[in-house]
């Protein structure tokens, strides 16, 4: 057993709101610069819908992720040295239109125009080339709240062996929010495909990075990422991604993207895992099992055993310590509210989300629902259980429907508590909670206080020495440079560079250029 | 006259040679965030496929082809076929090679500097780079017919004398040169030259090739903290 601890992050959807806040917080911290200003290291969706980059969780398309071939584990892609042979020519790479070409408008046209028969119109120009464009014609939420025709929108992946016709007459339609960043996962196919092994997944909190001195900009990461949250800066010719907020969360801080969340929707914890069943468990044979499989690899940080084979694996005992109280843990693992997003891509997700409730169907709700019991059929909500199942267990329909069905009994409960003055633990015996239980639920996913969202420990530099507590490691990084890019933290850096510099200079600025 | 030839043929190599190491380690050392690949895929796929590949597979194998037959010693094939069956080869491996890297250059060429996309986003040297390699790649298949003149393969034991001797650091490299056409001499200074401007251009990534991603134990890669 090799113990190492993760950051978490735990989207509660079913307060997910899609304001994009969080979208439009991370962009201004990361991605406001010429290169990447199509990259959304955060974006939110509205499901169902085929997505940004256009239909990117259809794996037979862009073979992202992992398969279990003939017993071992391979990248989609293709081994190393079929992943090589496409290093001139990357046939599952994304074109920009796949995602968008950045625009802006001329909007001093609208000023500046000579006097004209018709009302002058801003039209939208290519941030790339200067030109007009027609029209956009995708982006990072094209399909807000349900834009465009059901056709298009039914292409979505996880309308998987579901008889889909029915969802697009307005009676029946459904939507709900997907907001989606990089997943952090234990097994990522980002680093696997990486010829350069520029990138690395960080052994004390989990994060991926891609080390930018060392990306060779030879794209197969893009590829491999089943998620698409990789991101080639056609400005830089490296490879971008969404960082984890790592400054702020060495610092104890949540991301940018958590904290400004409105809903409170998002949790970030501490995970004890197992580094050694993580080749074992994303192989497992079944996709349907691919759920569980994670969870085993999870650790119980109240287990004492845990705690003392931790302490040698180098884990802090303030890490330990936030590892118990962990919301993330609480609701993957204790509750099992919680689920990772698309595992049959078998890269073992960190970023997990509670499904959404949604209304009773309207039949049901005219007189004749069928409780059978405290408990309305979690059947019988307007999302399908199947089309979450396809989202976030492989299709494995039960977990989802004792989460479900968890959720809804917390709210009965708690009403009864606070309106009716009733204790109605019937409700809980049939979905196996306790009050206790219950009344921890309802703090961290109803009331979600900023302290129990967020139980970041601080960074432990002084443990990269070989004794703990090196003071001089420890203090070595104090009011030294911060995030930059090439030779940003130098002392003599200037924009003139032998070895060639930009060909844009901020193509967010909004002029056209 | 003398004097520029020993000037291009003998001293210039060793020029060359040290501006393409020295620049490479210094660029590596000094600014890896410019060390790249620069792929434009991404804003065009169209003509990658076809483009690239024949492009890059054509000149890879043109350069271990002036590898092999410049610098294997006579002494070496010479059991096996005559100086002149080994122009022949040369002739037709370098005909087939560079004719595939002839069209996926021109592929490219006409994508780097038609295509807006391509070309608002391309460097002076990512375009010079590319026209640089196209007029040299014409001129060394031009020097195909100029071959066929001799097939006795003189010229091409001259020239591997040359390369030879500047290899192995001897004197009198630069005599070798002197009764050559001109198309091999204005071939072997601009070949000479691309190892000048290599290491200010995207050019860099060569050294780059991700071997070691064969040899990589595990897939996945973990960093300590530190």
């Amino acid at each position: 057993m090799k113990i190492r601890a993760q950051i978490g992050m735990v989207l509660n959807l079913d307060k997910c709101i899609g304001c994009h806040t969080c979208s439009v917080t991370c962009k201004n911290v990361w991605t406001s610069r010429q290169g990447v200003e199509y990259a959304w290291f955060n974006n939110v969706e509205t499901k169902p819908g085929i997505g940004y980059p256009v239909d990117w969780e259809n794996q037979d398309k862009w073979n992202g992720g992992w398969v279990s071939k003939n017993g071992k584990l391979q990248p989609k892609v293709g081994g190393k040295f079929r992943l090589l042979a496409k290093i001139f020519a990357n046939p599952d790479l994304p074109e920009i239109d796949d995602y968008y070409e950045p625009f802006t408008f001329n909007y001093a046209h609208l000023q500046n125009a000579s006097e004209m028969s018709t009302p002058p119109v801003a039209r939208p120009h290519s941030m790339i080339t200067g030109e007009v464009m027609e029209k956009p014609e995708w982006g990072p939420n094209w399909e807000e709240i349900l834009g465009g025709e059901f056709k298009k929108r039914a292409k979505d992946y996880n309308f998987k062996e579901i008889e889909k016709q029915i969802y697009g007459e307005f009676e029946n339609t459904f939507m709900m929010y997907l907001p989606r960043l990089c997943e952090h996962c234990l097994n990522p196919t980002c680093v696997a495909a990486c010829p350069s092994g520029a990138i690395y997944k960080r052994e004390e909190d989990g994060i991926v990075l891609i080390d930018q001195d060392k990306c060779r900009g030879w794209r197969m990461c893009v590829s491999a990422c089943p998620y698409k949250k990789i991101y080639y800066n056609w400005q830089s010719g490296k490879s971008e991604k969404c960082t984890f907020c790592y400054p702020r969360i060495e610092s104890g801080e949540p991301t940018v993207c958590s904290e400004t969340c409105v809903g409170r929707i998002r949790n970030l914890g501490v995970i004890l895992y197992d580094a050694d069943r993580i080749e074992e468990m994303a192989n497992i044979s079944d996709e349907k099992d691919l759920y569980e499989a994670q969870l085993e690899i999870f650790l119980d940080p109240h287990d004492k055993a845990i705690q003392k084979q931790a302490k040698k694996d180098g884990v802090p005992d303030s890490w330990m310590e936030a590892a118990k109280n962990s919301p993330v843990y609480k609701m993957a693992i204790d509750w099992k509210v919680a689920f990772p997003l698309h595992p049959e891509y078998r890269t073992l997700p960190m970023v997990w989300y509670v499904p959404p409730l949604s209304p009773i169907q309207n039949a049901i709700e005219k007189g004749v629902i069928d409780h059978r019991g405290p408990i309305p059929n979690v059947e019988d909500l307007r999302i399908p259980v199947r089309y979450l199942a396809n989202m976030l267990t492989a299709g494995n329909e039960e977990p989802i429907i004792l989460a479900l069905k968890r959720m809804i009994a917390m709210r009965n409960f708690m009403r009864g508590k606070k309106v009716d003055n009733a204790v109605l633990t019937e409700v809980l015996n049939e979905v196996g909670l306790t009050e206790d239980k219950v009344d921890d639920m309802y703090k961290t996913m109803a009331l979600a206080a900023y302290e129990d969202r967020f139980v970041i420990p601080t960074n432990h530099k002084e443990y990269s020495g070989d004794t703990p507590f090196d003071n001089e490691i420890a203090f070595s990084n104090k009011s030294s440079c911060g995030f930059t890019f090439g030779n940003g933290c130098s002392e003599g850096a200037t924009t003139a560079t032998l070895f060639g510099g930009n060909t844009h200079k901020n193509t967010m600025s909004g002029k056209v250029p | 006259m003398v004097f520029l030839n020993q000037f291009f043929f003998g001293y210039f190599p060793y020029i060359a040679m040290t501006i393409f190491l020295l620049g490479s380690a210094m660029r590596y050392d000094r600014d890896q965030y410019t060390w790249k690949s620069d792929s434009s895929q991404l804003l065009r796929k169209k003509g990658m496929l076809v483009g690239s590949n024949l492009f890059h597979i054509g000149i890879i194998l043109l350069f271990f082809g002036h590898f092999v037959g410049l610098l294997t010693p006579e002494w070496v094939y010479h059991p096996f076929m005559s100086a002149g069956t080994k122009q022949v080869m040369a002739m037709i491996a370098g005909g087939i090679f560079g004719t595939m890297c002839l069209i996926g250059m021109l592929i490219l060429l006409n994508r780097r500097l038609f295509d807006k996309r391509i070309s608002k986003t391309s460097k002076f040297s990512d375009t010079f780079v590319l026209l640089y390699l196209f007029v040299q790649l014409l001129l060394g298949l031009v020097t195909i017919p100029y071959s066929a003149q001799h097939l006795d393969g003189s010229s091409m034991v001259a020239l591997a004398n040359w390369a030879q001797h500047i290899a192995t650091f001897r004197t009198g490299a630069a005599d070798f040169i002197v009764a050559e056409a001109w198309v091999f001499k204005l071939h072997l200074v601009l070949g000479m030259s691309l190892f000048i401007i290599f290491p200010f251009t995207r050019l860099v990534h060569i050294w780059s090739v991700p071997v070691q991603y064969l040899t990589r134990s595990n897939y996945q890669i973990v960093r300590r903290r530190g």
